[in-house]
């Protein structure tokens, strides 16, 4: 059984007609992967009445050998934001990370954090600090001790107030003495949190900071993190591999694909216009069919599939289609109607319809989710909100299936259609 | 049939207890016969007690002086090896570079070969080099052999340390001096620790490689040895329990300072 990689109701739905176009404004950062050339520093230059970027990375790319870990990369992270990168392992977002800090050397491109260039300091003089993947928390001093060690290097020498108050503010006050071994995962991530903040960094850095805490207690430290982000306004740079990890917390998510970003954006624009099929396939999970464009009229894109016509919003197609050109269209699980084929009838007219047969379906209390094979595609998921169940959609089953075209994305056909998916992610 | 049920529960606790009794028995001998007033030139039949050993520590001739000599020897070759040896496990552990492999192999070679050959051809190697035999000859050759298991032990350490937490120090602002001194060196502690104990018992006690280079130094091995061949004072056996009391009390005071730290955490 396929584990749901999101919750159908975690996004909103946008209102028909009220998605294309009208998203963009939303996105808080301003920034692609296309940005301007590396090295040109007009761009990084700020404006006189916008505050500088927290992080602004030039061609920041990293090369071990023959191997392109990090491809250059430009991006801004403006201040005060949650900024999220999201990606499999091995996709470059730590790499990417620890250039940030200085903990390891790009090999071409800038960094610069709050207008200035750091690119040539070492780690220690970087007014970046990182929450590290399993902590790394010096098992040698109590905890007072850990949170201090930033502050005592700096020559600060009365630091008891402000331990006091970051471990009151991670609520751990009464555990100063322990020594870090002694403390429960959960109190051990907080102590490396409160270990970064004490020094009050330009920009916080979070290498899958939660990747080692049970899941329940993974949900708490999300809010808490988040609540902590909002109390101290610190830049945060999270990277995760987890996408509703990131779209719980960022505001600002970059999906991070072989070396590359591949779309970046507010976690529901991500969601709803994906750019790409790995987009499409990591974040949630999306059904993708081939198509091929039949006429393109009054902005709606009418393709033609092995199971019947499409129509797909010119404004949702990521890829400029012409006629007879190939495409993806794309719909999530969710945005689906599931109907009995009896009742095929009643489907208002103007919905993009797909008939199939119900393979396999399980129950997860919230909804039912189904597998449907059909024409366009053999598993295509749909997500069915328990409201009120219809018996008759067994295994087995003739249905059709059907959703509002606006809620329909077009894709590049030329690229992997499984990108991004957990088989792909496996092997 | 209970007793075979009984000793079967127990049998881990008799073999400890057994163990135990094998490893101290001897240790015991040589205190109880440190309060002898041997009949006589040897010191192996219980004659009657006495403290006079225990008063006059010092009383047979020469002894003091080469306790005093391998003191000093053991304390300076401690020193040397430690320090050697924590720099070479480091560079070993952490770092790449020609020769690597064959300084692994020449580090492991001294626990490897006959302390015999070792010893000899050291002190051809000392002849050849026209080098007077004394204090300096006994010390380096000390520091050698002590070398390899200060390398092992710290090399085992800072193998297992977490790279992590440097990067978190230099994250936190610490200069690679202050990296060094505030985590790794308190990190590689323990092990660092263990290898100078070993290093200052293997010197103090060694026999053999001391004998081929000490020319006309006399180690405190050397004075036992040498006297008992004629009759070994009972004084010999003052010193020896003196130090076994000595690394027992260290023990427990070490455990005593880990428990009440334990208990103040």
């Amino acid at each position: 059984m396929t584990t749901p990689r999101t919750t159908p109701g975690s996004t909103p739905d946008p209102a028909p007609g009220s998605a294309p176009g009208a998203t963009p404004e939303t996105v808080p950062a301003a920034a692609s992967g296309t940005a301007p050339a590396p090295g040109t520093d007009s761009a990084a230059a700020p404006t006189p009445d916008a505050p500088p970027d927290a992080v602004l990375l030039g061609g920041l790319g990293k090369r071990y050998g023959s191997f392109t870990a990090v491809h250059p990369l430009d991006l801004a992270v403006p201040k005060g934001s949650f900024f999220a990168l999201l990606g499999a392992s091995g996709c470059g977002k730590t790499t990417t990370l620890r250039m940030i800090a200085g903990l390891e050397p790009p090999t071409s491109g800038s960094v610069r954090l709050g207008g200035k260039d750091v690119t040539a300091l070492p780690a220690y003089k970087r007014p970046v600090n990182t929450v590290f993947q399993n902590y790394a928390l010096f098992p040698h001093l109590d905890i007072f001790e850990n949170v201090a060690f930033g502050l005592r290097r700096r020559g600060i020498k009365s630091v008891k107030k402000q331990v006091g108050e970051m471990l009151d503010l991670v609520q751990l006050g009464p555990l100063a003495r322990r020594k870090p071994h002694q403390l429960s995962g959960g109190q051990q991530q907080r102590v490396a949190v409160a270990r970064a903040l004490i020094n009050q960094p330009e920009v916080l850095l979070l290498d899958e900071p939660l990747g080692a805490l049970d899941l329940k207690l993974r949900r708490q430290m999300q809010l808490e993190l988040k609540r902590i982000q909002t109390e101290v306004g610190i830049t945060f740079i999270h990277v995760t591999h987890d996408q509703e990890e990131a779209m719980t917390m960022a505001d600002t998510v970059a999906v991070m694909n072989a070396g590359r970003v591949e779309q970046m954006g507010a976690p529901a624009d991500l969601y709803e216009n994906p750019a790409s099929t790995f987009v499409a396939n990591f974040l949630g999970t999306s059904n993708l069919i081939e198509a091929e464009v039949a006429s393109v009229a009054g902005g709606v894109l009418h393709l033609t599939t092995a199971g019947g016509p499409l129509t797909l919003p010119a404004a949702r197609c990521a890829v400029p289609a012409a006629v007879g050109g190939k495409v993806l269209a794309g719909v999530r699980p969710e945005k689906i109607t599931l109907a009995h084929r009896d009742d095929e009838q009643r489907i208002p007219a103007g919905r993009n319809r797909v008939t199939g047969r119900i393979a396999d379906s399980s129950f997860i209390g919230v909804s039912t989710q189904f597998v449907v094979d059909s024409p366009v595609g053999a598993a295509l998921e749909v997500f069915v909100p328990n409201v009120d169940r219809d018996q008759r959609l067994v295994p087995g089953a003739e249905v059709v299936l059907h959703w509002n075209p606006e809620h329909t994305f077009g894709l590049d056909a030329a690229q992997d259609i499984d990108a991004g998916t957990d088989e792909e992610e496996a092997a | 049939m209970r007793a075979v049920r009984w000793i079967r529960r127990n049998l881990v606790v008799i073999a400890g207890v057994l163990t135990l009794a094998y490893l101290i028995v001897p240790n015991l001998v040589v205190l109880a016969f440190s309060f002898n007033k041997p009949k006589g030139r040897y010191n192996y039949t219980w004659n009657h007690f006495s403290t006079d050993a225990w008063r006059h520590p010092c009383g047979v001739p020469g002894m003091c002086g080469s306790l005093g000599l391998s003191l000093r020897i053991a304390v300076y070759a401690t020193i040397g090896a430690t320090v050697l040896g924590t720099m070479t496990a480091f560079a070993l552990a952490r770092y790449r570079f020609r020769g690597r492999a064959a300084t692994n192999m020449l580090i492991f070679l001294p626990m490897a070969m006959p302390e015999v050959v070792m010893g000899a051809s050291l002190g051809t190697l000392f002849l050849n080099m026209r080098i007077q035999f004394g204090f300096w000859t006994i010390l380096i050759a000390h520091i050698m052999f002590c070398l390899s298991f200060v390398v092992t032990a710290v090399k085992a350490r800072v193998m297992s340390m977490d790279p992590r937490l440097e990067q978190a120090a230099q994250d936190l602002y610490a200069s690679p001096a202050q990296t060094f001194l505030r985590v790794t060196l308190p990190l590689a502690a323990p092990g660092i620790a263990a290898g100078a104990l070993l290093s200052f018992a293997l010197s103090f006690d060694d026999y053999i490689i001391t004998s081929f280079n000490a020319g006309n130094s006399v180690t405190f091995p050397m004075y036992v040895w040498g006297s008992a061949q004629r009759g070994t004072p009972v004084q010999v056996n003052v010193i020896g329990t003196a130090m076994f009391l000595l690394a027992v009390v260290l023990v427990l005071a070490g455990q005593l300072v880990a428990g009440r730290r334990r208990a103040r955490a």
